[in-house]
């Protein structure tokens, strides 16, 4: 039998607010334990929740950017469950009335597919503490700096059909959050975090089989792992006449495996209620036509935009809009060289790029400034340089800071372009080499590659390309 | 001077006649001597006090005092009091020192007023006697034998029996007009968001408001303009301007429209409540009220409508008391669950746990929808009567409660005849009105005279007017000036 694989994604996003969502606490990551916790963090009697209107701005910035419904009242409920990290026994959430509902996204997937994928809702929540379970012996620490940090949780409609479709969605909310500057989609340190909903049915039939959501994967490349062991393990438990649990499981990213973390019938009765220390939440459409004014141009109109003035590919340009600061970069690169888009798109992916990789920066962390990185691009351009030399010259200027035309100046890489020099070279080589020369004349037409060789070794790679083409044509031919 | 009101104490601190100081011994003299065998106070802060009846006599010598600097006063311990202890009476919090004021000590604080103590209460303000309190009952001024209702029973006690000049109570369904009626006071519950709920800890948020008990309508006025307002920490309480509710208590009855609640004048009312109800009522008509009955189908929904909301509420209000960050903690748990269990087990009373219970059954999976969903829906209907009502009458009228004072343990083991008597004063808390309870007269049970309290209800933000109507009450009456035989 052949199967379907059926994913939905639930995203949490955390929002970028300098203060909590219903305190004033800073919201900012690896302060020492409970220090960033006030008495509303801490659950204190008597103490009230406020809610942030900065969070509420940018769950609308979401919803518009995304084109959902903005709920004009919205209800904010209680999830009443006990747990040490959770100070009020309750987490503030929204249940029955989020805030943006009915959106979509579309994704492009590498064989330039396109899919429109839909969101369900985007809710603002308080995300829990921590608890510390190593280094306390018989006991667990808690820290509750993260209690009350403003959370946006984004549920999508199950429309995707592979990890790679999951994947792609994933990459895109995550661009698009950061894009809207809304958060900073770090994953590591838990900013953007995702559980997936995963079940199997087989191909063609109409309703959906039993799914397992996965939580705590912390990674794109656990999900897309993650999703991709979970759909084996079902296929694999229906193929031997079993029945996939409805149930909650968690990824180990060390063996690579989903495991059981609780069944549908251990599942929390959250008694949720709306909360009656906050009021409806109110949203005019004044507002939302003034968070529509300023959202940023989004990382789908920026790619459309490349393709359309920079004559780039779609596949290149989704690549250099997948985040605001690379785009910007690129952009900056093309302003400063005055065009070459193509070529700039090239070596922004190219070796830029790798060296980002290799070093684990991003590009706002990189060791050459655009301006800097325009102006290697230049010398390639104006032919001061050969593409090749110009790697030399990124490397140099990627390890020590310096500028390019310094580089190529104290390096004496300048190319040759004095077509007698030019020409002088070519000579030394062919009367070094009157062997191959023979062979050339008598009819070995590879041997052209063996010439241009030389004579590059000659000039110390110096002697540009083109010039080196005719000249050597020219002369062997006799 | 303690049965002076708290308008007559400022003007002679102004006029210098006596002193803070003089006022703050004399009352604590009081609550030493009286205070045990009322049980009113479950903290009495001596030193602070003293100190805040030096620094107001500082004030009041520059000049600088203002309509309450100097005057003592209690608060229900359930409010947040920096550096105090604040217990809710319950054994859960004995030992909490709170980190804060609440938004109502502060105010009432900057006013200049002296903190004499804490008042006993029913444990987290859940009970009509002051029974459930961890610190053992509180006794009625007017007979030991009886309850000071609840659940700011020791509020109540403490300024009836005049050991404070005034105090603060909360009301989520009766809990200061009740107490207010069994003890002879004048208590107002004010509009829901008037008054901010910061640092009052939370019973059922939707219903809780604070508000005063004093010994009249004028003493009442000063004192909830001053703990009155909007606070950007509770996001319920509501920005709109405070009257002066003192300058405006001379609102004239003559054509008041009054309407009387047909549906509380019916079974389980005391005849001789009624006939003291009837006579204010009388009163009224004479000074020029028109007077009308108005028909509020809805409110005898009212008991089982806030026995379900209110343990919904206080259900996952209560939460936060796990034995992890403040309260009791159980002495050696040997895992999670047990630290749960046994903590709330040991800290909360019986009252508590059964709400707890309720109101985690009523939001389960499968009942939400046929109690608490059904529950608001009732709500709304009460509220719709009652805003149909004052289409045609500027305040509502009724008794506060069905009797006066019933005995100590008289209902404790049947917890739907405790209930039944806030039924008159629980519709205001479901529909978020402001309400006042007045004396209106006394009853003679068994050779004591017991007082009996009239409920007046108005539109939303209509303090000012029930303020009015109740003075203009107490200038024809001086039921509310009859102070407890022994505590004058």
């Amino acid at each position: 039998m052949s199967w379907e694989t059926v994913i939905g994604l639930e995203i949490h996003a955390q929002l970028a607010t300098r203060s909590k969502i219903f305190s004033g606490s800073a919201t900012a990551y690896g302060a020492e334990p409970n220090t960033q916790a006030n008495l509303v963090d801490l659950g204190y009697p008597g103490v009230l929740p406020v809610l942030n209107g900065e969070a509420v701005r940018m769950a609308i910035r979401f919803g518009v950017a995304t084109g959902s419904k903005i709920s004009r009242r919205s209800i904010f409920a209680r999830k009443n469950y006990f747990y040490p990290d959770l100070p009020k026994g309750y987490q503030i959430s929204q249940y029955e009335r989020p805030v943006v509902e009915d959106g979509s996204l579309e994704i492009v997937l590498e064989d330039g597919t396109r899919k429109t994928i839909g969101i369900t809702r985007a809710h603002l929540e308080e995300d829990a503490g921590k608890s510390l379970h190593e280094d306390f012996h018989g006991l667990s620490g808690i820290d509750l700096n993260r209690a009350g940090t403003p959370l946006l949780e984004i549920v999508s409609e199950p429309d995707m059909r592979s990890a790679k479709e999951a994947i792609a969605y994933l990459k895109k909310i995550h661009t698009l959050v950061r894009y809207l500057e809304i958060c900073d989609g770090n994953m590591q340190e838990g900013s953007f975090r995702c559980d997936a909903n995963v079940s199997v049915r087989p191909v063609g039939q109409a309703e959906f089989g039993t799914r397992a959501e996965i939580k705590n994967v912390n990674s794109f490349r656990f999900v897309e792992r993650a999703i991709n062991y979970e759909v084996e393990r079902q296929i694999e438990l229906l193929e031997g006449g079993g029945r996939v649990k409805q149930e909650t499981r968690l990824y180990d990213a060390d063996k690579g495996e989903t495991r059981s973390m609780r069944s549908k019938e251990e599942a929390n009765d959250y008694r949720y209620f709306p909360d009656p220390d906050l009021l409806p939440l109110v949203i005019d459409e004044a507002t939302i036509e003034q968070v529509r004014a300023t959202l940023p141009e989004l990382p789908d109109e920026k790619a459309a935009r490349f393709v359309r003035d920079h004559g780039l590919s779609e596949y290149d340009a989704g690549v250099l809009t997948s985040s605001r600061e690379l785009a910007g970069y690129y952009e900056t690169v093309v302003r400063r060289l005055g065009g070459q888009a193509k070529l700039a798109a090239n070596w922004v992916m190219g070796d830029l790029s790798g060296a980002l990789n290799k070093d684990a920066l991003d590009i706002g962390q990189s060791r050459v400034s655009a301006d800097a990185f325009a102006g290697l691009l230049a010398r390639i351009q104006d032919n001061t340089i050969s593409g090749k030399i110009a790697k030399e010259v990124f490397e140099a200027m990627w390890s020590d800071g310096k500028g390019a035309d310094e580089i190529i100046e104290a390096k004496g890489l300048r190319q040759i372009t004095d077509t007698s020099a030019i020409e002088s070279a070519i000579d030394d080589v062919m009367a070094k080499n009157p062997g191959q020369l023979a062979d050339y004349r008598s009819g070995k037409d590879k041997l052209f590659g063996f010439f241009v060789g030389q004579v590059m070794k000659a000039t110390g790679g110096k002697a540009n390309p083109a010039q080196l083409n005719d000249l050597l044509k020219k002369k062997l031919s006799g | 001077m303690h049965t002076l009101t708290v308008s007559e104490l400022a003007a002679g601190l102004r006029a210098r006649k006596f002193s803070s100081l003089d006022l703050t011994l004399h009352f604590l003299g009081r609550i030493e001597r009286l205070g045990p065998e009322l049980n009113a106070f479950v903290t009495v802060t001596a030193d602070r006090a003293l100190d805040d009846a030096r620094a107001a006599d500082e004030a009041l010598a520059k000049g600088a005092g203002g309509p309450l600097t100097g005057v003592p006063v209690a608060h229900k311990d359930i409010f947040c009091t920096d550096g105090i202890r604040t217990t809710c009476s319950s054994k859960m919090l004995s030992g909490f020192v709170a980190p804060y004021d609440a938004t109502v000590v502060s105010r009432w604080r900057a006013a200049g007023t002296v903190l004499l103590g804490k008042t006993n209460m029913d444990e987290f303000a859940m009970g009509s006697s002051n029974e459930t309190s961890y610190f053992g009952p509180v006794r009625n001024p007017w007979d030991h034998k009886r309850v000071p209702g609840g659940s700011s029973g020791g509020s109540a006690a403490a300024v009836a029996a005049c050991i404070a000049p005034a105090a603060t109570g909360t009301d989520t369904g009766g809990s200061i007009r009740q107490p207010a009626a069994l003890t002879n006071l004048t208590g107002i519950k004010p509009t829901y968001g008037r008054v901010s709920r910061y640092g009052m800890i939370a019973y059922a948020s939707s219903l809780d408001q604070a508000g005063v008990l004093a010994r009249s309508a004028e003493d009442a006025a000063l004192l909830l303009e001053a703990m009155s307002g909007f606070d950007p920490n509770d996001s319920t309480s509501v920005d709109r301007p405070v009257p002066n509710y003192a300058a405006e208590l001379n609102q004239p009855l003559k054509g008041l429209r009054v309407g009387i609640i047909r549906e509380f004048f019916g079974e389980g009312l005391d005849p001789a409540v009624e006939q003291r109800v009837r006579a204010a009522i009388g009163l009224l008509q004479q000074e020029g009220a028109v007077v009308r009955d108005v028909s509020l189908p809805s409110l005898p929904l009212s008991v089982p409508t806030y026995y379900v909301v209110a343990p919904a509420e206080c259900s996952s209000n209560l939460s936060r008391f796990d034995g992890v960050r403040f309260g009791h903690r159980c002495e050696q748990p040997k895992d999670l669950l047990d630290l749960y269990k046994r903590s709330r087990g040991e800290g909360f009373g019986a009252e508590v746990k059964r709400r707890i219970m309720t109101g985690t059954y009523v939001l389960s999976a499968g009942y939400y929808d046929a109690y608490y969903l059904q529950a608001q829906k009732c709500r709304a209907l009460i509220a719709a009567d009652f805003a149909r009502a004052f289409e045609d009458v500027d305040v509502v009228l009724s008794p506060t409660a069905p009797t006066a004072a019933f005995e100590l343990g008289a209902k404790t083991s049947d917890p739907i005849a405790m209930y039944l008597n806030d039924i008159y004063s629980i519709a205001a808390n479901l529909a978020g009105l402001p309400g006042i309870s007045i004396p209106c007269g006394f009853v003679d049970v068994g050779g004591k005279d017991l007082p009996v309290g009239l409920q007046l209800v108005g539109p939303h933000f209509g303090e000012s007017r029930l303020l009015a109507v109740s003075h203009q009450y107490q200038q024809h009456t001086d039921w509310h000036k009859r102070v407890a035989p022994g505590y004058a």
